[in-house]
């Protein structure tokens, strides 16, 4: 009976849940099948190339575990953001936006001078197997991050032009959804590439 | 309204009014947006369908010299993506955004400027794949487009890239239709329609989303290493680096097999509506069909290397194919018998949606026990390759596909126009149909048999196969002419003065038929509160002590407008000016970076302008 009742009271949604949060967890899971794609890719190649440099000849895994480790506490900002706005902290909101977009934008700096590096030590686009699925995979990761950082830095200028309403917190949590995703796909990319021993055949 | 109109610039200030052509471009109603879908698609249906017609002139008979080798390519090529991609993939589409809102009690769909923004992008993809008739060549590779055959070593031609470009796009429009009316289907729902009590078209456009949201990434990823492998001379798919040409044929198939469902199961919805209205009977084994499509759904992942039987995978992974292969078809044959059960003891109308959807059942059980006959390696490896394949797959997308969304036009055209198709030129229209696929298709099954290779434009005297590709030919030309006669009707009907459907031409079943046809803007006055499946049947028939339906006598569809005043979703500008920013990036990449450049920023410009524009229309102040 109190079923009925609350089916008569016309919710918004049939499941309660906002249609942007689901949206988004729809696109989230198309984008897995995408790094998913792009991943298997990676490991079918791996130990496949030709001609050096092979990944032992070029990695850095202490330079690349930094800067792994910089793009996971940005989540941690983020967390705080989402809970900043989440009690109408202007400030707040704005302090960890501009956290998180920095360590994102570390992030890519850092991934930045890495294929720079890589480049000099001889490891192009087309140079091998490795180059080719190195860099296509890293570099679509790198572009999620680039657009996540877009997206915090316009809330960021929304807030200080007063956008970001605490009742308007759902954006924020959006675009943590999204930020987290591009984490955690992080984590499989760094553990697949750097962390997984490949043998070098040639 | 004073605050806005003094920050934004005319130009850019919303769209008003619903009059116009000017107001279709600038639409978010889900069933405007429908009607695009249907028109587009079925204007690329006819262009597919001259390419048909051309390829049948070429074999009609034997050494004949009606198109060059290299033309014949691309027409086969482009006869396959245009039918698969840009006609009945949208045709489903056209469906889903009339119907599925009407089916489910809700206004719009759940992202009305979403929905513009896919059809948009599908209509520029679209003249983009096809770009190559008019500038340096279509794609001549066929559908699947093999790497490294496409790599730019063996194919430099244009074509290609129109191909990765426009299935790109393609598959940015498909993925946004598809989470939109997964959120839809999820969130939309009038009030006490649960799960299984949604009708079964409206399951089985969210079990195909669910398919696109997660098989077009595939074809994405594949898409995306083959541009670079030709633009920027990666090794994706070069052998000569010890890349794999077995990598494309994977992604293409995990991407393909799931593509192969989507083509079919919007026609089984259709027809999962239209048979119980003309039996006047409710669906037998409601659970079962939903289950059978949901089951096929997640099979249709498991299934993708019985395409690549020959390719030498090994006898585990043949085998393991082999059987997944054929446990998808018990799922299918599950449907067939409890669509036959549907019809058992009703009182059968044949009207014309009813028979596209009966000849739907009959022509899909032949294409499917052809399918089933190459589920096994060892026949697959004498019918690869041949024309046997090629008629397997005309029964399924054509006898299947095409005759279930003919069935789904002739039953929603007079809920969209307020106008009825005509009955005698719709029964033509299927018998020439019919009779002309048959005579078109089966032939091929015996000259596929025989050792007829597919994709040669042309064959000699004396391999004795000039008579059926003669007959296929005719066939073709029956087929061609039954769509002159669906034209005619179509055109006689929109321009009929007098609205003589009524709101329930068929008195059917499901919600859609419960306000005036064509519907209202807003569709739903007061959105309904559902009590069990078949939520129309139910107010307007209470059963009778013996079972029978007995009218309740204030029960059916109202066709007076009410004046009620609803906020809907407003116009908007910005889905087609992102979706210019995306066709500017995509055929920039093509011609040059200062093309991308600017479609990167307009397409940014679209997207922005979007984010900061409330969704619903600003309430004049007073």
């Amino acid at each position: 009976m109190s079923q009925l009742s609350h089916a008569a009271e016309h919710p918004p949604t049939t499941t309660g849940l906002d249609h942007r949060k689901m949206v988004m967890w729809a696109f989230l899971g198309s984008d897995c099948l995408f790094f998913g794609s792009l991943i298997a890719t990676y490991l079918l190649y791996k130990g496949k190339s030709l001609v050096g440099p092979y990944p032992a000849d070029v990695f850095n895994i202490p330079y690349t575990s930094v800067s792994a480790f910089v793009l996971l506490m940005s989540s941690l900002t983020m967390v705080l953001a989402l809970a900043a706005i989440q009690r109408g902290d202007q400030r707040g909101l704005r302090i960890w936006l501009a956290a998180t977009a920095l360590l994102g934008a570390i992030f890519i700096g850092g991934q930045y001078f890495e294929f720079i590096t890589f480049y000099h030590n001889g490891l192009g686009l087309t140079t091998n197997l490795f180059g080719t699925t190195f860099y296509v995979l890293t570099g679509f990761h790198g572009a999620h991050v680039t657009f996540g950082i877009i997206i915090l830095l316009s809330f960021l200028v929304m807030s200080f032009r007063g956008r970001v309403a605490p009742e308007q917190h759902l954006n924020i949590e959006l675009a943590g959804l999204y930020w987290h995703f591009v984490d955690v796909v992080w984590i499989v990319i760094f553990t697949v590439i750097y962390l997984v021993e490949a043998p070098n055949i040639v | 309204m004073a605050a806005i109109t003094g920050t934004v610039p005319r130009w850019l200030q919303r769209p008003s009014g619903y009059g116009g052509l000017w107001s279709w471009v600038v639409t978010v109603d889900h069933k405007r947006i429908g009607v695009l879908y249907g028109i587009t698609s079925v204007a690329f249906f006819f262009v597919g369908g001259i390419e048909a017609l051309i390829i049948r002139l070429q074999l009609a008979g034997p050494g004949n010299s009606v198109v060059s080798p290299e033309v014949y390519s691309q027409l086969f090529s482009m006869h396959a993506l245009t039918m698969i991609f840009l006609a009945i993939m949208p045709l489903s589409s056209a469906f889903f955004n009339i119907v599925i809102p009407l089916q489910i009690g809700a206004r719009d769909v759940a992202f009305p400027r979403l929905n513009a923004l896919s059809y948009w992008v599908y209509l520029f993809g679209g003249l983009l794949l096809n770009a190559g008739w008019f500038f340096g060549g279509s794609p001549g590779s066929g559908w699947f487009a093999y790497a490294p055959l496409t790599s730019s070593t063996f194919d430099p031609s244009a074509g290609m890239d129109y191909y990765v470009m426009g299935l790109l796009m393609l598959g940015i429009a498909s993925m946004a239709a598809a989470f939109n009316f997964v959120v839809t289907i999820i969130n939309m729902r009038a009030p006490g329609m649960s799960l299984m009590r949604m009708p079964v078209f409206t399951w089985m456009t969210f079990v195909t989303s669910l398919l696109l949201a997660t098989a077009m990434p595939v074809i994405t990823v594949a898409l995306i290493q083959l541009g670079f492998d030709r633009m920027l001379g990666t090794h994706f798919f070069d052998a000569t680096a010890g890349g794999l040409p077995i990598l494309w044929q994977h992604l293409f198939w995990v991407f393909g097999h799931p593509e192969v469902y989507i083509l079919i199961l919007p026609a089984m919805g259709i027809v999962s509506e239209v048979l119980p209205t003309f039996s006047r009977k409710p669906l037998f084994g409601y659970p079962f069909i939903v289950f059978s499509g949901i089951f096929i759904g997640f099979m249709g992942w498991a299934v993708w290397s019985h395409h690549m039987f020959t390719v030498g995978l090994g006898p585990v992974a043949n085998a393991a194919f082999t059987v997944s292969t054929l446990l998808i078809a018990v799922p299918t044959g599950v449907k067939v018998f409890n669509w036959i059960g549907t019809l058992w003891n009703g009182s059968i109308e044949y009207k014309t949606p009813m028979l596209f959807s009966l000849g739907f059942i009959a022509l899909f059980i032949i294409g499917g026990l052809s399918g089933v006959t190459h589920a096994s390696p060892p026949a697959d490896a004498q019918q690869q390759d041949t024309y046997y394949i090629v008629g397997h797959i005309h029964y399924v997308l054509f006898g299947g596909s095409i005759f279930g969304l003919f069935s789904g036009i002739y039953y929603w055209f007079p809920k969209v126009t307020g106008r009825l198709l005509g009955e005698g030129l719709g029964k033509l229209h299927f018998w020439t149909m019919f009779i002309g696929m048959n005579v078109a298709f089966a032939p091929m099954h015996w000259v596929g048999l025989d050792g007829m290779p597919r994709r040669i434009y042309t064959y000699e005297s004396s391999m004795g196969w000039d008579f059926w590709n003669l007959v296929s030919t005719v066939g073709a030309a029956v087929v061609a002419l039954s769509m002159l006669v669906f034209l005619w009707n179509f055109f006689v009907s929109v321009r009929k003065t007098e609205l003589d459907a009524g709101p329930d031409p068929w008195d059917a079943r499901t919600l859609e038929w419960s306000m005036s046809s064509p519907p209202p803007h807003y569709n739903f006055a007061q959105i309904p509160t559902v009590h069990g499946r078949d939520a129309f049947w139910d107010q307007k028939y209470a059963e009778g002590p013996d079972g029978i339906p007995t009218p309740i006598p204030s029960g059916g569809a109202s066709n007076v407008e009410e004046h009620v005043n609803i906020q809907m979703p407003g116009l908007s500008y910005f889905p087609i000016i992102t979706a210019l920013g995306l066709a500017l990036t995509f055929s920039g990449l093509l011609v040059h970076l200062a093309v991308v450049a600017v479609g990167v920023l307009v397409a940014f410009f679209g997207a922005y302008g979007w984010a900061f524009e409330p969704a619903e229309e600003a309430e004049e102040g007073h």
